[in-house]
């Protein structure tokens, strides 16, 4: 028991660091960009000298990556995330408000483009026929050669389910590796004996396969996150979705140094978390404990 | 599958040879605005029509299809270079300097690369050139793409350090710098050669979905991320409009198909 908790403490400790550590690493990166200290607001032609000196001077104060690190710390420690710059409102509640859409994004593209993979990776490895798997493996690879960025227009201008572009990125990403293990498992001697003696297809699929893919599947599973994430972030701006990826690209449009800090932590963390659970899961699996 | 890889390259070289040639035809300029043309449809003057801003969809699109063929593998060799440099010291030294590389990688690889292009990207000057752009942008396809590889490379490296002939090599006198140099990255070039392949269409990918979000070269410098604006509005769906990512398309799908299956599952 003692030990288990001591192996939670550590992971959690090592989260925390990799999290602490993107966070700074972020600040750091936008900080010693060129184009650290101009900001969109002084080409306003409305402005005056003052006004533009005021905005310059706001922005020097962030110039001290240290001072600005402890100012910040010490205010996530008291449970404010700070304010943006260029929204001009709490980072919480911008986040509170835009997280679930995202995550409405990444669940459907996970879920369906798991679901799609499997259902052409069984029969791409399954089928005799050349035809089924050159078809299956000509539109992944179509898919796969389109930018993230025009399937979410192209969809969007069709009038089609915009939420529902992730799982056309995903698929064929998760389709090219579930292809690749299946076939390799189905390889295996002790699988080629089962189907030799007549096993049914989804026994032998669900018996013997799948167990034996587990932990490369899991750790997948764990990828498909961030995946999921990166393609979010121009379908949510293309497409006029209020969620974190368009918050993201409008945050580095306006230089806002809080709000990309704030987000490059929380999906560090996102990642990070799902790559744990995903990695004890492919543990547990490959000591047949799931 | 031999012939699929030789008609791959065969078609990517003539597209950069018909951009190329395009470029040095007289009196082909990307960025000439015939305003009495603007949006026209495709005629035998211009076989693509024209944008917007009348500018000849065709010459831009040749000349954006060359400065993706040259400056995406170019990234491409710069990050597998640095990748080789960082997994092969990692792989083959091993101790602190492994367990550091790791976790910079996890870092990265922990962070949707599209995020950190557009957090990075974003940071440029207001003022700064297209051409600055532009090449600040391969240039940072090149700094952020090497994680993935270099991960790959470490594990080559780490298996080419168990093997009996680097104990051979080692028993017989050689070690540090030159047994990395002349046994280990010698050994590691088919994993190197597959991951630098693997990165271009990753690169040209990238950029593409870059551009879209206007995070690309500046105007007037036509890439195809730019050019593939125009889908954006609805109005100008024409089918001469998708040229461009009939380009992006075949170019990726030629640079997947040009390694051969072992190698790229390497």
């Amino acid at each position: 028991m003692k030990n288990w908790f001591t192996k939670l403490l550590g992971q959690l400790g090592v989260l925390a660091a990799t999290v602490l550590v993107g966070g700074i690493l972020a600040g750091a990166l936008v900080r010693v960009s060129p184009g650290f200290g101009t900001d969109e607001r002084e080409l306003d032609a409305r402005l005056d000298e003052a006004s533009r000196a005021s905005i310059r001077a706001a922005r020097m104060a962030d110039r001290d990556l240290f001072r600005f690190y402890v100012r910040y710390f010490g205010s996530v420690l008291r449970g404010d995330l700070g304010m943006s710059e260029a929204f001009h409102c709490p980072i919480g509640q911008l986040i509170r408000y835009r997280a679930p859409v995202t995550a409405v994004v990444m669940a459907t593209g996970i879920v369906g483009g798991w679901a799609l993979a499997f259902a052409a990776a069984i029969p791409a490895v399954l089928c005799r026929q050349r035809f089924c798997a050159g078809s299956i493996g000509l539109l992944t690879g179509i898919l796969i050669c389109v930018p993230s960025a025009v399937l979410a227009i192209l969809v969007f201008n069709l009038g089609g389910p915009i939420r529902g572009i992730v799982v056309l990125v995903i698929f064929p990403r998760v389709f090219d590796y579930l292809r690749n293990l299946l076939r390799d498992a189905y390889s295996q001697p002790h699988i080629l004996t089962a189907r030799a003696k007549g096993l049914g297809t989804w026994r032998i699929l669900f018996r013997h396969v799948l167990p034996a893919a587990a932990p490369q599947l899991f750790a997948l599973a764990g990828v498909s996150a961030a995946m999921a994430f990166g393609a979010a972030i121009p379908i949510e701006t293309l497409c006029d979705l209020p969620g974190i990826g368009q918050l993201a690209w409008k945050a580095a449009l306006a230089r806002d140094l809080p709000v990309l800090v704030v987000l490059t932590a929380l999906i560090t963390l996102l990642t990070q978390v799902c790559n744990s659970v995903s990695d004890w899961a492919g543990r547990k699996g490959e000591a047949g404990r799931i | 599958m031999k012939l699929l890889r030789r008609l791959s390259i065969t078609l990517l070289c003539l597209m950069f040879a018909i951009a190329l040639a395009a470029d040095l035809a007289p009196g082909a300029s990307y960025s000439r605005q015939f305003r009495e043309f603007a949006n026209a449809p495709p005629s035998a003057r211009f076989p693509l029509g024209t944008d917007d801003l009348g500018r000849d969809r065709l010459m831009r699109l040749l000349h954006a299809t060359g400065i993706s063929l040259l400056l995406a593998p170019s990234a491409a060799l710069a990050s597998t270079l640095f990748a080789a440099l960082a997994g092969g010291l990692a792989g083959y030294f091993g101790g602190w300097c492994d367990r550091l590389l790791v976790r910079i990688v996890d870092l990265m690889l922990s962070l949707p690369w599209l995020f950190l292009l557009l957090a990075v990207r974003a940071l440029l000057p207001l003022n700064a050139s297209p051409l600055t752009s532009l090449v600040v942008t391969y240039g940072l396809l090149a700094a952020l793409g090497w994680a993935s590889p270099a991960r790959v490379v470490r594990a080559g490296a780490r298996q080419l350090r168990e093997s009996e002939f680097i104990f051979q090599a080692r028993a017989c006198g050689s070690g540090g710098i030159r047994l990395l140099w002349r046994q280990i990255v010698p050994n590691l070039r088919p994993v190197l050669l597959a991951q630098f392949l693997t990165s271009i269409p990753i690169f040209i990918l990238a950029e593409a979905n870059l551009g879209m979000l206007g995070l690309s070269a500046g105007e007037p410098y036509p890439t195809w991320g730019n050019l593939l604006q125009e889908l954006q509005n609805p109005s100008s769906l024409r089918l001469e409009v998708f040229a461009t990512l009939t380009a992006v398309a075949l170019s990726v799908c030629c640079f997947k198909l040009i390694f051969p299956m072992e190698v790229s599952r390497i």
